[in-house]
């Protein structure tokens, strides 16, 4: 393989991770934006996602098959599950911690994080589980670059899912409602919208994009594991204050630019795919110093 | 000024309100009967902010009752006060960053179902303030400080408002543009709304109202007819600068 072949498959494969990542970091960076709360149980959604997804599609397969239509209908399962899922525990967890001092909440969100990996390690005994599917392995070849259906299948699903997203916030009256919470939670009241119910909303959508990211990838990697969620909610994490923690758009390319630069240093040579995940946080610490409101995010500033 | 026997549509009833062990109010009595403009006077600090904000519930009462439209609406959420007619312009404006000028006033509509109503209701508002429609693709918090304050009362009347608390709406606008904001003020009274004002510039302000109430330290010190209020000369010189 020439140097280019190499460095296009990366890309595809940064593509894919990037997937993910932006995924989950929309969730992240949408719970931030309303109620200010950096979500440590986001990544364990994921998780969760992921098993619910593969326990419905293990239920269903013999009637739909595995392959992408029954993945596709278990994601869809797993999203409305895990947004329901993320909808109760903002209600029992953070809900009643909203006035307390942030950092209280900081630690419930810690302790749910806690809850549901722990939940997952009894279920499991601790065991990696097979996602088992019919995914092929087919693919087309462009120049010396091999393209699986699977890669195009998952990273068109998440474009189509952001798509959707930004359509939700841009055009609906729940969607502007969101980012206006984000900005000004009393003004909102102020203008009748219920804003416990805008941020029920929100929870939904992050937890349930989460879910979807969560199953695609145990269909992708083929495994599940009730610690899975840990690294990619702090990856996710990465990747939304990279894109400007509380924006949509920061989050979109936060987790694109972020799988990306993670395929593309493993091929810098000196740093291989075990330096991964020093490479991706150092990326992070750089655009602290560098740009501290991230690629796409605005600083506090208000004219009068 | 209407006759006594018209019920009032807002009235306090001995209400107090603080934030943590500050207390701001103590017990304030006030009324405001339908169509009229009624202002609320006094000097920094005194509790007007506070009084509209525990009006719309952004603030708790501690003690005593709000009643609007004869109803207590005291505990009620802020947005069940809102979606009740009785609208809160708060001081500084609150312009959503990040939100166009549409998308500002499309919040204000955010309880209307019906888009019909909403679409009507935003031709009357770029009715009247024309510049809110040349500018209702721009970000609104980009807007000068008059243009926020159009945004703000524009936004205000998308909701349908029976009643309006405006808190300081000519602050920090050049002096012909606080003239505009009073004549706004004027107009939507004319047109049917009744009005709470809170005004720094008292002369103003007492000049536009039927009825006064002057605050000092969380409590009523003064009322009366606005006339009555411009004539007294306490007033004149503790609030008029004279």
């Amino acid at each position: 393989m020439s140097l280019l072949d190499i460095l296009a498959h990366q890309l595809l494969n940064g593509l894919v991770l990037g997937s993910f990542y932006a995924l989950v970091a929309l969730g992240y960076t949408m719970i931030f934006g309303v109620i200010k709360l950096l979500n440590f149980a986001h990544g364990d959604l994921y998780m969760v996602g992921g098993f619910i997804g593969f326990i419905v599609l293990s239920a269903i397969s013999s009637v739909v098959g595995g392959g992408w239509f029954g993945i596709f209908i278990a994601m869809l399962l797993s999203m409305l599950a895990v947004g329901f899922l993320g909808v109760v525990i903002e209600r029992i967890a953070y809900h009643p911690m909203l006035s307390a001092p942030r950092l209280s909440i900081l630690i419930t969100a810690l302790a749910v994080s806690l809850v549901l990996q722990n939940t997952a390690l009894a279920l499991t005994n601790g065991q990696y589980t097979a996602f088992r599917s019919d995914l092929g392995f087919g693919g087309i070849t462009l120049g010396g670059l091999f393209i699986t259906y699977n890669q195009m299948v998952l990273v068109a699903a998440a474009a189509v899912l952001m798509i959707a997203l930004e359509f939700f916030v841009t055009h609906t009256q729940y969607g502007r409602a969101m980012r206006a919470v984000a900005v000004d939670a009393d003004m909102c009241e102020l203008l009748g919208i219920n804003v416990a119910a805008v941020i029920g909303v929100t929870f939904f959508i992050g937890s349930a994009l989460a879910a979807a990211a969560g199953t695609m990838a145990g269909a992708y990697y083929g495994s599940l594991w009730y610690f899975m969620g840990f690294l990619i909610g702090l990856k996710a994490f990465t990747a939304a204050v990279i894109g400007g923690i509380g924006s949509i758009p920061g989050a979109m390319l936060g987790g694109l630019v972020l799988g990306l630069l993670e395929a593309l240093g493993t091929q810098i040579p000196g740093i291989g795919s075990e330096w991964k995940d020093v490479f991706s946080f150092a990326v992070l610490i750089l655009v602290l110093v560098f740009k501290p409101t991230g690629l796409l995010g605005r600083s506090e500033q208000e004219r009068m | 000024m209407s006759s006594d026997a018209t019920p009032p549509v807002l009235k306090l009833h001995g209400v107090s309100a603080g934030y943590g062990r500050i207390r701001a109010l103590h017990g304030i009595d006030l009324e405001v009967r339908r169509g009229q403009i009624v202002t609320l006077l006094g000097a920094n600090g005194a509790g007007k902010t506070t009084a509209l904000k525990t009006i719309s519930a952004l603030v708790r009462a501690s003690a005593g009752s709000v009643l609007f439209e004869g109803r207590d609406i005291t505990g009620l959420r802020a947005s069940e006060i809102a979606r009740l007619g009785l609208v809160h312009v708060p001081e500084g404006r609150h312009i959503l960053r990040g939100l166009s000028v549409r998308e500002n006033l499309e919040l204000g509509a955010f309880t209307v179902r019906d888009p019909a109503v909403r679409q009507e209701r935003m031709r009357e508002v770029f009715g009247l303030f024309p510049v809110l429609d040349h500018r209702q693709h721009q970000d609104g918090s980009l807007l000068s400080g008059g243009e926020q304050q159009m945004l703000a009362i524009g936004r205000a009347l998308m909701q349908g408002p029976k009643m309006l608390l405006l808190d300081e709406p000519s602050m920090g606008l050049a002096p012909k543009l606080v003239l505009d904001t009073m004549r706004i003020v004027k107009r939507l009274n004319q047109a049917g709304t009744t009005i709470l004002l809170v005004e720094q510039n008292a002369r103003l302000a007492l000049r536009l109202a039927d009825y006064g109430y002057v605050l000092e330290s969380g409590e009523i010190r003064m009322q009366g007819p606005a006339a009555a209020l411009r004539a007294d000369r306490s007033i004149v010189q503790a609030y008029l600068g004279e």
